[in-house]
């Protein structure tokens, strides 16, 4: 499931459901409009790019049918972006999003953030934008090739416990999409929450749970590990502590939440329970809200 | 001893005081962490665990436990349901058995006879002397090595005969004897459970020596009365001895007798049902004179012993008399016939037979009765002769015709004993001087000795005997003057006896008066019906034929002694005179072991002697079963514990094992009995459907299709035969009903005229017994259409899958040579003149079976004299049903050729599928030539 390839069809499924993802600059909502339709009146609209030929991947649909018939190659229109967009993302890819209470029925949840995010490049990208990764590794680029990159990046895990999003070498003014649990240790996300806003990066924070991370179903002497086995917990009696979990789990939402108001960011909640395009949806209205 | 249960180790059990222990130690000890991954640890940190809610074993847990160490005690301390007592093998005082060895305990003697081996082996390994008295045979005790009389045990079977009591001689001796004896002698009395008058005597004396027990089955005894014979049936009752009378039951008894080849087997049987509360149950049978002669003896199934056995003899069997008169011409006067008095005398007693003497002797009569008859043809003459030679008896009676012939007048006659006087004589009449004589006291040596003479039985008429040296010898009775008046010779194994008098009243008094019957009693003419009584056959030697033993074996007598008369009536049954049946002459007295007013009762014990079952509880250890118990408990504590820890939920495995450990906990029988009974169902269901399926194909004719198992072939044969079915309802008188599928395999195939059978490819072979089935229906006269349904692509042979498949499929049938359909095969005009034979294809050949070689064509005769039947395959390719094939709207399914043409050849093939049908179901009829000039107009010539 983690090879890049079955990682890039399960994207692409998800990222076909959805219309094109138009990521603009606020600035740019004026003048670029008319890119949107122009196709059928003529003249009016000059952000025709190019024509290129069909690639793997290209849906149908974006197939221009009347340039193509006069050929015997398909061939796709482009228009051009005055101004594109740079997107980073940051996947957490330590060992405690590998975590699922029932491999049957649930995803992992770092599963379902790839996929979430993934899809969010490719719609991105197919809209014209710059996509990449946070830090220096995999710097914004467009393309269809940056989409295969990515993936190749996301199937990387890593060993820590719990990760902390990469907070050097943010470009200015970007986007940014973290998805994670946010169940480590919270210093690291605040650091990175703060230098971006320092930057005007501005971006969307999602939390992807499980659902068991949400009810505490649990009763009895238990010893809790996390799952790199670095940090434990013994308890006599699981069921008393239930209360106080959820009390915790509740503190650290409510932080994230004050923590993206004061940024300039948007939090949502995912739970692996719940359809990985309620997430998709999600992550692109607030994309396209918050910039 | 806790009631019935002991312990091998009481000891043990004080470990159950631990178990509180136990309990504080185990409610202490918290259980097992589990270790979990989570990643909200990090939030866990720092969250401390209330002291007071530290988790603890739950109490169910606790008690499972406790259980299961409970069971482990228990079960090791040696519980032991039913201990046998050993105390008693401690003792030595020597064993008494007692047993009562009657055709009662036979029934039940193996059971018996373990359990009398059973106490003396134990005897002997106590070092015990013991003595064995059978009651039936009673004798002196002498106390041996109990292994001694295991051995002679098998010899000590039960007699069929009731124990002695203590009048008896031999049993007063043992009484005495036992008398005699120290004291401190232990009893044990085997008991065949009935109770009989006169063993107090024997009881008080081994009373008197020491401890008594009895030991008894206490089932039922059954046993059966002798048959009687009244009302026209075998009367027969059978009686019980049951300790709960309450209850009703039901015996069969059977009637045993040899069949006419001579093998012995069950010839009748009956029910017999005791009402609750009555200890007789009663039947009749109603058995054929023929059927009575051949039975030896009536039995109770299933119950062994000689009480259930009731030998037969005459009292059963009724004497079949063939009656002919000379002369009937006088049925008016009925007193007058010569007969009547015979019939008055006879017909209770005997079957009579009337009718020609040729017709009554294959029936093969006791006696045939001659009342004035003179002459025999010769056919009549030697037929009687070898009858009697053969141990008829021919009785003979004189009267006018007889005087008035020659018969036996010049030499005597050979079915005649004496020669005769011509005419007679006649006494006392107005025409005679002397008085009517009357009847001479018998001779000690004539069969009717004894038999009183009544002073008015006179004789005015009767035929003469010429005096003859033999004639002395050969009279029987005479009259007062010395003159025969019955004589008798011997001829063969039978004998003729002649009355010199008439068998009604005209010459003598005789027939009148009782002696009459008398005599014909005597001469076994009328049988007895009724048992003799004592007094009657005093003095007379009985010998044993069969006897039989306590089991209610028969065997041959052998060289046992004969008894006298009145012993076989009256004493009872014992060494010297054991049940049989004993023969005296002619004549055969059944002894059985119960009397006609026997009834039997469970035997009475007093209060004092202990009552036992022959086989004593069977000690059963249960330290098993309750360390198994154990066990189990375990188990059931590890499931709980995995399952409260967590560990259980979602494994699968787990789940699985748990439910394995039961299913192998459970006893299968149940399960099986389940099975069985839906398999019950199922068949019973099986049968209902075939049944259905017979009904439903028979009550009209119905055209019938082999199911291929393809889809879509099976419902266009069925359409197809749809479409036929609705054209010969049209056209013909034949009026089918809807067309069924026959499966091979499981439905019955001769309820069909007619099988259209589509090949396909790829369709299985049948079994061996649905070719087996195929070929009764081929040789019984169905017909069988195959249709490759290949005709457009190849013509018929094995170019196609589907003529290979058919090869296949008709190699195991028994099919004739066959050739391709000649012009004047009967097929080409059984309804419709035809010369081709189209379905959805035309052309391809149509094979049937071949005409006899040396068929020719007659001059001047359109076609030749051909098979006489129908052929029962006929193959071909050409796809009918296809072209047949109607759906239920009544209208075409497939297209057939192109336009009108194609409707032609529909019409065409409609056509042969009738001619088909008629074939089958009228044969070579339009073979015949009669037909030959309508079909040669319809032909136009």
């Amino acid at each position: 499931m983690r090879t890049p390839a079955a990682l890039r069809h399960r994207a692409e499924e998800e990222a076909a459901r959805l219309p094109p993802l138009l990521a603009r600059a606020e600035q740019l909502a004026g003048t670029v409009l008319l890119g949107d339709h122009g196709r059928r009146r003529a003249g009016l609209g000059d952000d025709f790019w190019q024509y290129r030929p069909v690639q793997p991947g290209d849906p149908r649909r974006m197939i221009d049918w009347r340039r193509s018939a006069r050929s015997d190659d398909r061939f796709v229109r482009e228009r051009e972006w005055q101004i594109a967009q740079s997107v980073m993302l940051w996947v957490d890819q330590s060992a405690s999003m590998s975590f699922t209470s029932n491999d049957k029925t649930l995803p992992e949840k770092g599963d379902r953030a790839r996929d979430i995010a993934l899809a969010t490049a490719i719609l991105l990208i197919r809209g014209g934008e710059r996509v990449g990764l946070t830090g220096t590794l995999l710097p914004p680029r467009r393309g269809q090739n940056q989409v295969l990159r990515l993936a190749e990046f996301f199937s990387r895990a890593s060993d820590e416990d719990f990760g902390v999003p990469e907070h050097r070498a943010m470009l200015p003014n970007a986007r940014a999409l973290f998805v994670s649990d946010f169940l480590g240790p919270i210093d690291g996300l605040t650091i990175a929450l703060t230098k971006a806003a320092d930057r005007g990066v501005r971006g969307v924070l999602l939390q992807v749970l499980d659902p068991v991370e949400e009810a505490f179903p649990f009763h009895g002497r238990t010893i809790f590990e996390s799952m790199g086995g670095t940090v434990a917990h013994e308890t006599l009696k699981a069921s008393e502590l239930k209360d106080r979990y959820l009390a915790r789990l509740g503190e650290r939402k409510e932080h994230l939440t004050q923590l993206c108001a004061a940024t300039g960011w948007q939090y949502g909640q995912h739970h692996t329970s719940a359809s990985a395009q309620s997430a998709l949806l999600w992550v692109w209205q607030a994309l396209d809200r918050g910039v | 001893m806790l009631g019935p249960v002991g312990f091998a180790a009481p000891w043990l059990l004080l470990a159950l005081v631990a178990l509180p222990i136990l309990w504080l130690i185990l409610r202490a000890v918290p259980p097992a962490p589990v270790r979990r991954r989570f990643p909200g640890v990090a939030l866990l940190l720092g969250l401390k665990d209330d002291e007071s809610v530290s988790d603890r074993t739950p109490w169910w847990l606790l008690l499972l436990r406790m259980l299961a160490v409970a069971a482990v005690i228990i079960g090791l301390a040696g519980p032991v349901l039913n201990p046998e007592d050993r105390a008693a093998e401690g003792s030595d005082s020597p064993l008494l058995l007692l047993l009562d060895g009657s055709w009662a305990s036979a029934a039940d003697w193996p059971r018996q006879e373990e359990a009398a081996e059973t106490l003396l082996e134990d005897a002997a390994r106590a070092g015990r002397t013991a003595a064995v008295i059978r009651l039936t045979t009673p004798e002196p005790p002498v106390f041996q090595t109990p292994e001694t009389w295991v051995t002679r045990l098998p010899g000590l079977a039960p007699e069929p005969w009731e124990p002695r009591d203590s009048e008896d001689e031999a049993m007063a001796r043992t009484i005495e004897a036992i008398g005699a004896l120290d004291s401190g002698i232990e009893t044990v009395w085997i008991s065949d459970g009935l109770d009989r008058p006169g063993r107090e005597a024997l009881l008080e004396a081994v009373e008197a020596r020491g401890p008594v027990r009895v030991l008894e089955t206490g089932g039922d005894v059954l046993a059966l009365r002798p048959p009687a014979f009244a009302d026209g049936a075998v009367q027969l009752t059978a009686i019980r001895a049951a300790r709960d009378l309450d209850r009703a039951q039901t015996v069969t008894v059977q009637a045993h007798g040899r069949d006419p080849a001579g093998v012995m087997r069950v010839l009748e049987q009956a029910e017999m049902t005791f009402d609750a509360g009555a200890a007789l149950a009663r039947t009749e049978m109603v058995l054929p004179a023929e059927i009575r002669a051949r039975l030896t003896h009536f039995a109770l199934a299933g119950t062994r012993s000689a009480g259930a056995v009731a030998l037969t003899d005459d009292g059963l069997r009724r004497r079949e008399v063939a009656l002919i008169a000379g002369r009937d011409d006088r049925e008016a006067l009925e007193l007058l016939s010569p007969l009547h008095y015979l019939q008055s005398a006879l017909e209770t007693n005997a079957d009579l037979l009337h009718g020609a003497l040729t017709d009554v002797l294959p029936a093969n009569p006791d006696v045939v009765v001659l009342a004035d008859v003179a002459t025999l043809s010769d056919g009549e003459a030697e037929a009687l002769t070898e009858w009697v030679e053969g141990g008829g008896m021919l009785l003979r009676f004189a009267g006018p015709r007889l005087a008035a012939s020659d018969v036996s007048r010049a030499e005597e006659d050979p079915l005649m004993p004496v020669r005769l006087r011509a005419g007679g004589r006649s006494l006392g009449g107005a025409m005679s001087w002397g008085d009517p004589k009357t009847l001479a006291p018998f001779d000690d040596d004539s069969p009717f000795a004894g038999l009183p003479v009544p002073e008015d039985v006179t004789v005015s008429s009767q035929v003469m005997a010429q005096p003859d040296p033999t004639l002395a010898e050969r009279s029987i009775a005479r009259l007062s003057d010395g003159t025969p008046l019955v004589t008798r010779k011997a001829i063969g194994q039978g004998q003729v006896v002649l009355f010199h008098v008439t068998a009604n009243a005209e010459w003598s008094t005789l027939p009148l008066s009782g002696l009459f019957v008398g005599m014909l009693e005597r001469l076994s003419v009328s049988s007895v019906n009724t048992r003799p009584a004592a007094e009657e056959i005093e003095g007379s030697t009985w010998a044993p034929e069969r006897v039989m033993d306590a089991f209610g074996t028969i065997s041959n007598a052998g060289t046992l002694p004969g008894v006298d008369g009145a012993d076989l009536i009256a004493a009872p049954l014992g060494p010297d005179l054991q049940p049989g049946l004993y023969r005296s002459e002619d004549r055969a007295i059944a002894r059985n072991v119960m009397g006609t007013e026997t009834s039997i009762a469970p035997a009475r014990w007093p209060g004092r002697v202990a009552v036992q079952g022959l086989v004593p509880p069977v000690e059963r250890p249960l330290g098993g079963f309750l360390l198994g118990l154990a066990l189990l408990l375990l188990l059931a504590d590890i499931l709980a514990s995995l399952a409260l820890s967590g560990r259980l939920r979602g494994t699968r495995a787990a789940g699985a094992s748990a439910v394995l450990a039961l299913a192998l906990l459970l006893p299968a029988p149940q399960v099986a009995r389940a099975q069985e009974t839906q398999g019950q169902e199922t068949r019973g269901q099986a049968a209902q459907e075939a049944e259905d399926f017979a009904l439903a194909a028979t009550q009209e004719t119905v055209l019938a299709h082999v199911l291929t198992g393809n889809d879509r072939v099976d419902d266009l044969a069925q359409a197809g035969l749809r479409g036929l079915s609705d054209t010969l309802y049209f056209r013909t008188s034949v009026e089918p009903a809807a067309p069924m599928g026959v499966n091979l395999e499981t439905d019955e195939l001769s309820l069909f005229p007619f099988l259209y059978w589509p090949v396909t490819a790829d369709q299985p072979i049948p079994s061996d017994a649905a070719y087996a089935k195929l070929n009764r229906y081929l040789r019984s006269g169905g017909m069988i259409l195959f249709d490759t349904r290949d005709g457009d692509v190849a013509g018929f042979g094995a170019a196609t899958p589907e003529g290979r498949r058919l090869q296949d499929l008709a190699r195991p049938l028994d099919v004739p040579a066959l050739e391709q359909m000649p012009e004047d095969h009967v097929l080409t005009r059984t309804f419709y003149l035809l010369q081709d034979f189209p379905g959805r294809y035309v052309g391809a050949p149509v094979w049937v079976e071949a005409a006899p070689a040396d068929a020719e064509q007659i001059e001047g005769m359109p076609f030749r004299n051909l098979n006489d039947g129908v052929t029962p395959v006929v193959i071909g390719g050409n796809d009918w049903a296809a072209a047949w094939a109607v759906g239920e709207d009544g209208l075409p399914l497939l297209p057939v050729g192109s336009g009108m043409g194609g409707e032609r050849q529909r019409e065409i093939a409609y056509r042969f599928g009738v001619n088909l049908v008629m074939h089958v179901l009228t044969g070579n009829y339009k073979s015949d030539q009669v037909h030959v000039p309508a079909l040669l107009d319809r032909l136009g010539n």
